[in-house]
């Protein structure tokens, strides 16, 4: 699995640490270590735009890519 | 997703829009509503920070935004204490964040106002911002950040909060150590009353949808996410149908209420506004809202508003409806060259803790 550990980090750099795990693992899930509900609605925003599927656990964010 | 829908933020961009333009007619400066820039630059010259006797006064607008954000995010457990994160390069960035505001004569927000009653300085404004967004996406996209913040005590975060309840309470009471307006801009202000409840209801409308006047901009070119873009664009329709109905429409570049027309300087003075604000994350009105929320790094980063409007005024650095301060074009350069080198030099991929000369040095 793969992990990104966002916690600290202001928007858009979340997204941003996101969106590079994405390009540079695609069609795998991630997950998301995320502290703020902002960061959280960030992230979970670009997931759904990029097609992902994305379950809330609380201290992390779960993407898995849909399958066609 | 209550809060985050683009209805939510259209209605909330409506509501501020149509809230600061009203502003204008209800005693404000014209085309200033709430610019936040324009109204830490008064409440600085109201504490004597510096002496230009037309801009003193103690904006209630912004102790209303900050007190309406801070009751919005302990009401919706936003409220989270932190900070740690670059805080002396955060300063410098609100401090040119100010001093290109003033080159322009207004923040990301007044951008829009003076364009919403016909200024059209207000599109160089604009393009100037985008410019300075689209160079701090290049600098994002390369692996720039500040670094990350950490919790922290609680009692730390209420410190802003804090304070500004005591400007209110100095705005409320004007002791004799005060600086008040007598003419210019700063003597033109709608009833306290009304500003404090403008900035509460605008205060707790950016809080919860998260609004930011920079940050729709780069979110648009950066992620293709327009949900803070409609909180900008709603803002405009909002002002410009206030103006359009009270008859404060005047289009044109030349003669426009606390302007000027030099379109380099209004131009690469919001540009550093633009690029400043991206590096930090937000507008002067998300700083205040962060702050707000417990994040002490924006507490820093708006003194660091508060001593770049000292320093505009004190080193004749900020505009007039004559033109750029005689100093105003130096300090953009320079702080577009510090705020370059920010973006070019904190980067997660450059190891600047390994001397390669050292062995014994790791991190």
């Amino acid at each position: 699995m793969i992990e990104i550990d966002v916690r600290g980090f202001a928007c858009p750099i979340p997204v941003i640490k996101t969106k590079k795990a994405m390009e540079s693992n695609p069609d795998k899930p991630l997950t998301v270590i995320v502290e703020s509900s902002v960061s959280k609605e960030n992230v979970t925003r670009l997931a759904k735009s990029k097609g992902y599927a994305v379950k809330d656990q609380g201290e992390s964010l779960l993407l898995e890519p849909n399958t066609p | 997703m209550t809060f985050f829908s683009k209805g939510r933020m259209i209605f909330a961009g409506l509501a501020v829009g149509i809230i600061a333009a009203l502003m204008n007619v209800l005693g404000n400066p014209a085309n200033m509503g709430v610019c936040i820039a324009c109204f830490y630059r008064d409440i600085t010259g109201a504490l004597g920070f510096h002496r230009a006797a037309v801009v003193q006064y103690l904006r209630p607008e912004i102790m209303g935004i900050a007190l309406g954000a801070f009751i919005a995010a302990l009401l919706f457990g936003d409220f989270r204490a932190r900070g740690g994160s670059a805080s002396l390069v955060r300063f410098l960035l609100g401090a040119f964040v100010m001093i290109g505001s003033l080159a322009f004569l207004g923040c990301p927000v007044r951008a829009l106002l003076r364009l919403a009653g016909g200024d059209l300085n207000g599109i160089t404004a604009l393009l100037g911002i985008v410019a300075g967004a689209l160079v701090g996406i290049y600098f994002l996209k390369n692996g720039f950040n500040l670094g990350r913040a950490e919790k922290t005590y609680t009692p730390a975060g209420w410190l802003m909060p804090v304070i500004m309840f005591g400007l209110l309470l100095l705005a409320i009471g004007v002791p004799k150590f005060i600086f008040v307006s007598e003419s210019g801009p700063g003597a033109a202000h709608a009833p306290i009353i009304i500003s404090l409840l403008a900035g509460l209801i605008i205060g707790f409308l950016a809080q919860r949808t998260r609004m930011c006047f920079v940050g729709g901009w780069r979110d648009l070119f950066l992620v293709k996410d327009s949900y803070l873009f409609g909180g900008i664009a709603a803002f405009l329709v909002g002002a410009f149908l206030i103006n359009a109905i009270t008859g404060n429409i005047n289009f044109g570049f030349e003669g426009q209420p606390v302007a000027h027309a030099n379109h380099l300087w209004n131009f690469l003075g919001m540009a550093l506004t633009g690029l400043a604000a991206t590096l930090l994350g937000g507008c002067p009105l998300r700083q205040t809202i962060m702050a707000s929320e417990g994040d002490i790094d924006s507490g820093i980063t708006i003194m660091g508003m508060i001593a770049g409007a000292a320093c505009s005024h004190n080193f004749m650095l900020a505009s007039s409806p004559e033109g750029p301060g005689e100093f105003g074009p130096v300090a953009v350069i320079i702080g577009l060259i510090f705020a370059c080198a920010v973006g070019l030099l904190m980067k997660e991929n450059i190891n600047w803790t390994v001397s390669k000369t050292s062995k014994n040095i790791s991190h």
